[in-house]
């Protein structure tokens, strides 16, 4: 198994009539993803690339019985969405819009998890289980089926190990973009423990970078709970105290949220941290 | 965002929070007119710029006469404090002091919410606070849909205050901050410190806003006040052009695709003995128009000896992503050498369109970092 997305997902885009939902459906739709609707309202009736267009997220739900949904409106609108999708009873939402309020994406989350369901984002990629479904927007190409769990709050630096694991002929279980975002959804803790959990997955790559706390919390966490191998990446050495680095989360603060910090937490642990993105795959294979 | 004290003050009155009553002065004049003005001698001139550790700088002074408020001001305007140079001062009334407290709140991202903190420990560096003596600071989580209800505010206050008088009136001061830091979208609203007077008054003497960057789009008066440096002015250019810009200083200038990545490109450019000039993330696409954008904005930055673009084609192929730079740099005259790395999808088609041209062609990104570097010019 992989976790949180496999072949029985049934997934419903929120904000399919615009470019990017759009775009992006058909890509999910060629690899695979069983895409049983999207919403936009007003537009019920409608379809694209053969997909039901529904006005509310709770008509999709009902006619279709999706379990999960990614979205693609325009910040200002994705709290709104993000809550939709789950009094809707959508138990997987995966926020792909970025420059979202910090404060919408508090009430969002609560609200979310009050509902019981999972939050995966926002700004971020997405997820994949290669070669059963992808429910975000990365490069399905890249990925193979295989045994690596990838954890990241990155885009492209994801698909830069993915593509070295690959290379390597290490497959991945399921790669999750968790958001450059302050606040975001699932992170390393649960996911670890997911994959911890997860007979299909036997090692982990996390890539992580500056700002806040989550990589020595994660680093803590590993050493109690998880017993797979993991390899770790931490972006950011020569970042600047106090600027933004292109995620609103990648910002050091009063000095705190450094890489030296995070890389020194994993190596107290025991868990080896590349130099470089393309030692992942050979700091996996040594360890398991 | 950051804005100064006195405009923090401002959103405090507004929203009913006491604070000492003070001025804001550009020059001596206005700095004597207002002195004339206070009800009692003694009074604290304030540099006002957006930086921390102003006390520490010398940037905040008693002064207990006209002479003594002479001397500091003159010392204070101008003053450099972290590269921000002081062009105002806030002359405010010297509270008496009692004690002082500590209040804020702040975006947590390990609960993923509001959190309320207070400490007895107040008027000290709050960040020394909480590495040397973590258990003087009280947390306290925020439910966005129940907000600062009266008996938390009182729970709140409970743990800085026993009298009655007092505790009524810190709880007041906390749901004011909250509502304060909700409808302004702050990242941080604090107060440090927050003073008993020796009549049992709770003032703020100090305010610290910051807010959201992504919010300011629905608070426009607060966006008004951005005051960007001149490297935040670049920064926010690039910024309109759709890209992430922070300058670095250093002599190699990179352009990639992804924050993350853009961040380890910078990190090994280091690690091959090298110094990155910037962090530049220019988005999904390869665009050449965007591509002679950042260019521009590369080749602005007279440090820069050699450009290194590293572009990961995901859903952009590497062979799009080859012809985009290619077309874009026959539009841009630079002597400057260029090592381009691409990988991805179809990026042996890409490189081979690469290749042959006077671009530095490399595979990974070692490869590519060490070329870079091989590439400065001897000085």
């Amino acid at each position: 198994m992989s976790i949180l997305i496999h072949k029985d997902t049934r997934l419903i885009v929120q904000g399919i009539t615009g470019r990017d939902g759009g775009f992006h459906a058909s890509k999910m739709q060629a690899y695979g993803t069983n895409i049983v609707g999207g919403t936009s309202p007003g537009k019920a009736g409608q379809e694209v690339f053969g997909i039901p267009v529904f006005n509310t997220v709770k008509d999709a739900v009902k006619e279709t019985d999706a379990n999960a949904s990614i979205i693609f409106v325009p910040a200002a609108f994705a709290k709104d969405a993000m809550m939709e999708a789950a009094d809707a009873g959508v138990k997987l939402i995966v926020c792909i819009s970025e420059g979202i309020p910090t404060l919408d994406v508090v009430e969002a989350y609560r609200f979310i998890k009050d509902k019981g369901a999972q939050l995966i984002g926002p700004n971020c990629p997405g997820l994949i289980s290669p070669e059963e479904c992808l429910v975000g927007i990365m490069p399905a190409q890249i990925f193979k089926k295989g045994g690596t769990g990838v954890i990241s709050r990155s885009g492209t630096l994801t698909y830069e190990v993915v593509y070295n694991l690959t290379a390597k002929g290490m497959g991945q279980s399921t790669a999750v973009g968790v958001g450059g975002d302050p606040v975001v959804g699932l992170y390393y803790q649960e996911l670890l423990q997911m994959f911890q959990d997860d007979p299909e997955t036997d090692s982990i790559a996390l890539i992580g970078e500056i700002g806040g706390d989550a990589e020595e919390r994660a680093a803590a966490f590993i050493k109690e709970h998880i017993s797979k191998p993991i390899a770790v990446f931490i972006a950011g050495q020569q970042a600047p105290p106090g600027k933004q680095m292109g995620h609103a989360g990648a910002i050091i603060s009063s000095g705190s949220g450094t890489a030296a910090e995070k890389i020194a937490a994993f190596e107290s642990v025991g868990v080896p941290v590349a130099k470089e993105p393309s030692e992942i795959p050979d700091l996996l294979k040594k360890r398991s | 965002m950051k804005i100064h004290e006195y405009q923090a003050k401002e959103i405090f009155v507004h929203y009913g929070i006491p604070v000492n009553s003070g001025y804001l002065c550009h020059n001596m004049e206005d700095v004597i007119k207002t002195y004339e003005k206070m009800d009692r001698p003694l009074v604290v001139v304030k540099a006002q710029v957006l930086s921390g550790g102003r006390g520490k700088a010398g940037g905040v002074k008693l002064a207990k006469d006209e002479i003594e408020l002479r001397k500091h001001t003159s010392n204070i305007l101008g003053m450099n404090i972290k590269d921000y140079i002081v062009d105002r001062v806030l002359v405010a009334q010297a509270e008496d002091i009692a004690a002082e407290y500590y209040v804020s709140y702040v975006v947590d991202r390990s609960t993923k919410s509001t959190l309320l903190m207070l400490s007895k420990a107040g008027g000290v560096d709050i960040e020394e606070v909480a590495r040397d003596t973590p258990e003087k600071i009280h947390k306290i989580p925020i439910s966005p849909f129940v907000g600062v209800p009266d008996y938390l505010a009182r729970e709140a206050a409970f743990l800085l205050f026993d009298d009655m008088a007092q505790v009524k009136q810190t709880a007041a001061i906390l749901q004011k901050l909250y509502k304060l830091f909700v409808e302004t979208d702050a990242s941080l609203a604090e107060i440090n410190p927050l003073i008993l007077t020796p009549e049992g008054k709770v003032i703020a003497i100090d305010a610290k806003m910051t807010f959201d960057d992504n919010a300011l789009y629905r608070h426009p008066k607060i966006a008004a006040l951005f005051e960007p440096t001149e490297e935040e002015k670049k920064e926010q250019f690039a910024k309109g052009k759709g890209f992430s810009y922070v300058n670095l200083g250093g002599e190699i200038g990179c352009m990639v695709n992804g924050a993350g990545l853009a961040m380890a490109t910078m990190d090994m450019i280091k690690l091959y003995g090298g110094n990155p000039a910037n962090f530049l993330d220019i988005g999904g696409s390869s665009n050449p128009n965007k591509v002679i954008e950042a260019m521009k904005l590369l080749l602005s930055d007279k440090n820069v000896k050699v450009v290194l673009i590293n572009i990961f084609g995901g859903i952009t192929r590497c062979d799009d992503v080859a012809n985009g730079l290619l077309e874009a740099f026959r539009l841009i005259n630079t002597h400057i050498p260029i090592v381009i790395r691409l990988t991805g999808t179809n990026e042996k088609e890409g490189r081979a369109l690469l290749s042959g041209t006077k671009f530095h062609v490399a595979e990974t990104m070692g490869e590519a970092t060490k070329k870079a570097v091989e590439l400065i010019p001897a000085p």
